[in-house]
């Protein structure tokens, strides 16, 4: 059993072992020692980068890509600087309103990709354009505010361990686990491994793969609103960066941009990996200026041994495939 | 008794191209109805209107006498016509049990009723593929256990008429024969079934009834067995058999031009040694994944870690690449033409420049390659092509003349080898025939030409010496009186000697 | 490369939007129709035109190059170094020098996608972040310093003939691509390899060569635009390449080229960058706020891709 679930989940579990060291090097060289103030920090910042790239899961699994998930996540953390804050009423009512806006945004994209035939890859690069200039009309300069209580209960810990792994670690267990037993989740993977099989399994195809935007842009929403509570501030220009790391944290984590492959625990782990080596980075003694060269080399290195495995097929038309 | 499905005056245009014409069809309770045909004679376009592939030009579908329209496989399962199509509907990252729940009426996007499974593995094991495991990955298994598994998806979904389109092409006649007792068994609860297969032997094991197309139209239904197979093939191809073969050639075989000398890859064939000689066509045969397709990339070079000796016209040649191979004179007319022997959205000329495209001087189209343009032009016209122009896209062509720009961008080479993969697969009698035709003249000429079939008429009838492949290996050499369709079909099934 | 109709319909509908544009503009700025302001908009346009002959090469093998920041930025940071270091051997090298480094940056994106057959996405967007690092490690995260050559001044910023010699320049770039589109192996490859790779190796085509050709042509074309623009700043200076990433996709493709592959006119490029570029000018005429800018930029595109889709189908 442990042999078939390593072999069909040879990429998780590389990118887990990957994970794993980078973690206890960066733990082991961490000149404050752990901590839970250390880890709560460390988990914060990389639980940002793994909502994006559960985001991203969701639209790379039918074989498609966003490109907005950057722009969506700073429409909701700006729109979340204004409605998030007040009685406890307003502060729910502003966290449903955000992520209903940002879930909107998807749908928006997944309309724009199923019913207008455009390209995913365009269509989310150009609805990004314009999520990102709505941002900015809502928070012309960064500023705002977000509830406090709200923002420290996200941000903080419980009993030692920091509350955005508990609420990483819930989303896991409410969609990763049950994922592939539902219609919807099967639905979506067979639709970026077979889309022709799907359409003749019975597969409602184009309500899926709007469903899948959709869940691009909630996640992406919950990301900016997390943003929020790291931050107590909206802040318009934060998109770009996470849409690329968006990109190569799915990659790292084993999800094959074809499609079809790859798991939403993968996205995750693939964050974590990203996050860390940054921090490594920060405390590893190298010169800061050659930072940002060694992060991008990492990562380089990483996708480029990710891609290794293609110098073992032996029939030159399914490296093609790739 | 009366119809489940019926089809009246149904016609199918795609563009220029009808698939169908004025077809009245029905298919009865109780019933396994098989429809044969040749390739491209309109019987998968009749299955996928059937099933809400797609939706008929003109004319009626009606289920139990009511007119309605399948917009969608969904909509045509929820009434009870569950298709196996030829391409295989399954999704390779997913497991057994999962595509078999995948889009099941009755299941949703909540959790799914994995309670079947249970039953679906009864279903398995019933039909022989107790070694498929439900958790295992579509990937991991061999394209008769996918079919299995496909039989399986399918009967799960209750059909009350269920279409198996070549469902049956990679089993094994044991297997063969336990999806037949199921499918007896279907047949005596009332489900209507529709059966499309190329096995004359599994059409008479099976069906009461018999329905021939050609050409995109319903020639003739009658009881089975009240037709003879001959005259059942003149029916399907619309002209005596005797015509379709040119005669063998009578001379003699000449040189060694094609020498292949233990040859193996690790995991896909074992020491083959194969000599094609000039003025004889060699046949490969064997059922789907014997190592035969394996055996023929490598010769074009598309196999890593192929080791062994191949000559061609007595020089020993090193070839890695499919560049390597077509300088050392090799040409390979691949199996699936849409993919992979052409571009369909360029144009005829572009694409009939694309394997000799490295042979411009200097990289400069217009410089000149080397080929004659004339010699484009005799092929053209003794293969009868038929185009509006060479700026025509190749997308516009029917399948019989795409197939014959696969084999002229070639042929123009003036290759010493031809090796060809099912080349006269889902292309019209006519074309066949000429293809045929060329391909005695090309070999008579001095060039080897070895062809990779799966019809079995084509081997023994065209062919002078034919290899079936069992195993990864040669398993016989079949020539002169012994090349028969009995002997091929039973070294294709590993057995010793039908004799 | 199809049919006659549809060769020339591409280029068809970008320019049907300059002209509204110039017409819309014309409304309330009568400059809009003067020649001044006309060359004035080549001009700028033929820096992104350069950057985007570089991107739909890419874009018609079936990849993309996210490099195009900094590459550009890299070969404008060496060449503006190179021309003020005061060393006369350096001088003359500095613009070699840069259109090398942007040769050099392609082929290794080539090797990425041709080799290890990682996405391009992916793996050019890691380059980029590599490039990015060495920027900051050379500049100490400062401008850079240094200063363009004569020439590239000249290129950039003066006229030959009242015409801007930058435009003269993109008209010479794009004869030559044109040309290697329709008249050599490499051009024809390029097609055949973004319609079905597998088809073109079958054919004999030397795919792997083509895949770091076209990923070099790019390097070359993004490191040629950065040298312009730094010839019409005078300098380098950081993040000047971010600004021309989305615009030159966004010329592409408006253009009508698939960002699939495999189909695709310059002409519909050349549009289509004179499009992005009359669009750019006046929202900023038209003093429009930054974020409406945004907004009407991506809804403005969304129209046109959806206007493209409609005739293709």
């Amino acid at each position: 059993m442990l042999r078939d679930y390593l072999k069909n989940n040879r990429r998780e579990v590389l990118a887990i072992a990957f994970f794993l060291l980078a973690f206890v090097a960066y733990l082991s060289t961490h000149p404050r020692g752990v901590s839970t103030y250390v880890l709560t920090i460390w988990a914060n910042q990389a639980t940002v980068l793994a909502l994006v790239a559960m985001a991203q899961f969701f639209a790379v699994v039918v074989r498609g890509l966003d490109l907005s998930v950057g722009a969506v996540m700073a429409l909701s953390n700006t729109l979340a600087s204004h409605v998030v804050t007040g009685s406890g009423g307003e502060v729910a009512g502003g966290s449903i309103l955000v992520l209903a806006v940002a879930t909107g945004c998807g749908l928006i994209n997944g309309a724009i990709i199923v019913y207008g035939r455009i390209q995913p890859i365009v269509a989310t690069l150009a609805t990004g354009s314009v999520f990102t200039g709505i941002a900015l009309l809502l928070r012309p300069t960064p500023g705002g505010d977000i509830d406090a209580t709200l923002a420290d209960a996200m941000t903080y810990d419980v009993a030692g361990v920091p509350t955005a792994l508990i609420l990483l670690g819930g989303i896991l267990l409410a969609i990763h686990i049950p994922f592939r037993r539902t219609g919807l989740g099967v639905a979506m993977y067979a639709i970026g491994s077979n889309e022709a099989g799907a359409v003749q399994s019975g597969v409602r195809v184009d309500a899926t793969r709007l469903t899948a935007y959709a869940a691009a842009g909630l996640f992406a929403g919950l990301a900016g609103s997390f943003v929020g509570y790291v931050t107590f501030s909206g802040d318009a220009n934060i998109g770009p960066s996470y849409t690329l790391n968006s990109l190569a944290a799915v990659v790292l984590g084993g999800v094959l941009l074809r499609g079809g492959a790859g798991t939403l625990l993968g996205a995750v782990v693939g964050a974590f990996i990203l996050r860390t080596i940054s921090a490594l980075m920060f405390f590893s003694g190298l010169p800061p200026l050659a930072q940002p060269f060694f992060e991008g080399l990492i990562l380089a290195i990483a996708i480029a041994l990710g891609g290794a495995d293609v110098f073992r097929l032996r029939n030159k038309l399914e490296v093609l495939e790739r | 008794m009366s119809a489940f499905v019926a089809m009246k005056g149904v016609s199918k245009l795609y563009g220029a191209t009808k698939a169908l014409t004025g077809v009245d069809f029905a298919c009865e309770p109780g019933q396994i109805h098989a429809v044969l045909g040749e390739n491209g004679a309109g019987k998968s376009t009749l299955m996928k209107l059937m099933s809400g592939v797609i939706q008929p030009t003109e004319g009626v579908i009606e289920l139990n006498g009511t007119p309605v329209t399948l917009p969608s496989p969904r909509a045509a399962q929820a009434a009870g016509i569950v298709c196996m199509f030829q391409e295989l509907s399954l999704a390779a990252d997913l497991s057994v049990g999962e595509n078999i729940l995948l889009g099941a009426p009755g299941t949703g996007w909540g959790f799914l009723p994995r309670g079947r499974l249970a039953r679906a593995r009864k279903l398995l094991d019933r039909i022989g593929g107790e070694a498929i495991a439900l958790g295992a990955r579509i990937e991991a298994l061999t394209l008769g256990e996918r079919q299995q598994v496909e039989i399986v998806k399918a009967l799960m979904r209750a059909p009350k008429l269920l279409i198996l389109d070549e469902a049956t092409s990679a089993l094994t006649s044991t297997i063969v024969d336990k999806v037949f007792d199921v499918l007896r068994e279907l047949k005596a609860q009332g489900v209507a079934i529709l059966f499309i297969s190329h096995r004359f032997h599994e059409v008479e094991a099976i069906a009461d009834r018999v329905s021939v197309f050609r050409s995109g139209q319903h020639i003739d239904s009658f009881a089975a067995g009240s037709r003879s197979q001959a005259q059942i093939i003149d029916l399907m191809i619309g002209q005596p058999m005797d015509e379709l073969f040119p005669p063998r050639n009578a001379g003699d075989i000449g040189d060694e031009v094609l020498k292949v000398e233990g040859l193996r890859l690790p995991g896909g064939f074992e020491d083959i040694n194969l000599t094609a000689r000039h003025g004889e066509i060699v046949g490969i045969g064997g059922l789907d994944g014997q190592g035969q397709g394996k055996f023929l990339q490598a010769l074009f070079g598309i196999m890593k870690g192929v080791q062994g000796r191949i000559e061609v016209n007595g020089v020993p040649r090193s070839i890695t690449s499919p560049r390597d191979a077509a300088s050392a004179g090799i040409a390979f007319v691949p199996e699936d033409r849409k993919t992979e022997g052409l571009i369909p959205n360029m144009s005829i000329g572009e694409n009939l420049q694309l394997s000799a495209l490295s042979r411009f001087r200097g990289g400069l189209i217009g410089r000149g390659n080397g080929i004659d343009p004339a010699a484009y032009d005799a092929l053209i016209a003794e293969l009868e092509l038929k185009f509006a122009g060479l700026d025509a896209p190749v997308s516009s062509l029917s399948g019989g003349n795409q197939q014959k720009v696969a084999l002229i961008k070639w042929l123009a080479l003036a290759p010493d080898c031809l090796l060809l993969l099912d080349p006269t697969r889902g292309i019209d009698v006519k074309t066949k025939a000429q293809i045929y035709r060329l391909m005695r003249r090309l070999s008579a000429q001095g060039m080897a030409v070895v062809l990779l079939s799966t019809d079995y008429d084509e081997l023994v009838n065209l062919c002078d010496r034919v290899l079936v492949f069992y195993n990864g290996q040669i398993a016989r050499s079949l020539s002169g009186d012994a090349l028969t369709p009995e002997a091929v079909v039973a070294a294709s099934m590993g057995v010793a000697d039908a004799a | 490369m199809m049919g006659f109709a549809k060769r020339h319909a591409d280029p068809l509908i970008p320019l049907i939007g300059c002209v509204l544009l110039i017409g819309f503009g014309a409304l309330f700025f009568p400059k809009f129709l003067t020649a001044t302001y006309l060359l004035q908009q080549v001009q700028i346009a033929a820096f992104l035109g350069v950057i985007a002959t570089g991107a739909m090469v890419v874009i018609l093998l079936g990849q993309i190059d996210l490099s195009i920041p900094w590459t550009l930025g890299g070969a404008a940071i060496i060449s503006t170094a190179m021309a003020a270091s005061g060393h006369t051997a350096l001088e003359v090298l500095a613009i070699p020098a840069g259109l090398g480094f942007g040769l050099l940056v392609g082929v290794i994106n080539g090797v990425g996608v041709a080799v290890f057959r990682i996405p391009a996405m992916v793996w050019t967007l890691s380059v980029n972040a590599m490039l990015l690092g060495l920027a900051v490690i050379n500049t100490g995260g400062f401008n850079p310093k240094g200063e363009a050559s004569g020439l590239m001044i000249a290129v950039a910023t003066k006229t030959t003939l009242g015409i801007p010699n930058a435009a003269l320049l993109w008209l010479a770039y794009g004869a030559g691509v044109l040309w290697l589109f329709r008249r050599t192996t490499f051009g024809r490859a390029l097609f055949a390899i973004g319609n079905s790779e597998k088809a073109s190796f079958l054919s004999g085509v030397n795919t792997t060569r083509v895949i770091f050709a076209a990923f070099a042509l790019a390097g070359f074309s993004s490191a040629l635009g950065g040298l312009l623009l730094a010839g019409y700043a005078n300098q380098a200076y950081q993040s000047m390449g971010d600004p021309y990433l989305l615009p030159a996709i966004a010329a592409v493709v408006i253009g009508g080229t698939s960002i699939l592959g495999g189909r695709g006119s310059y002409a519909g490029t050349v549009a289509g960058t004179l499009f992005v570029t009359l669009l750019t000018s006046v929202l900023s005429v038209f003093q429009i706020d930054p974020a409406w800018r945004q907004i009407l930029f991506g809804a403005i595109i969304v129209a046109m891709l959806l206007t493209q889709r409609r005739r293709i189908m």
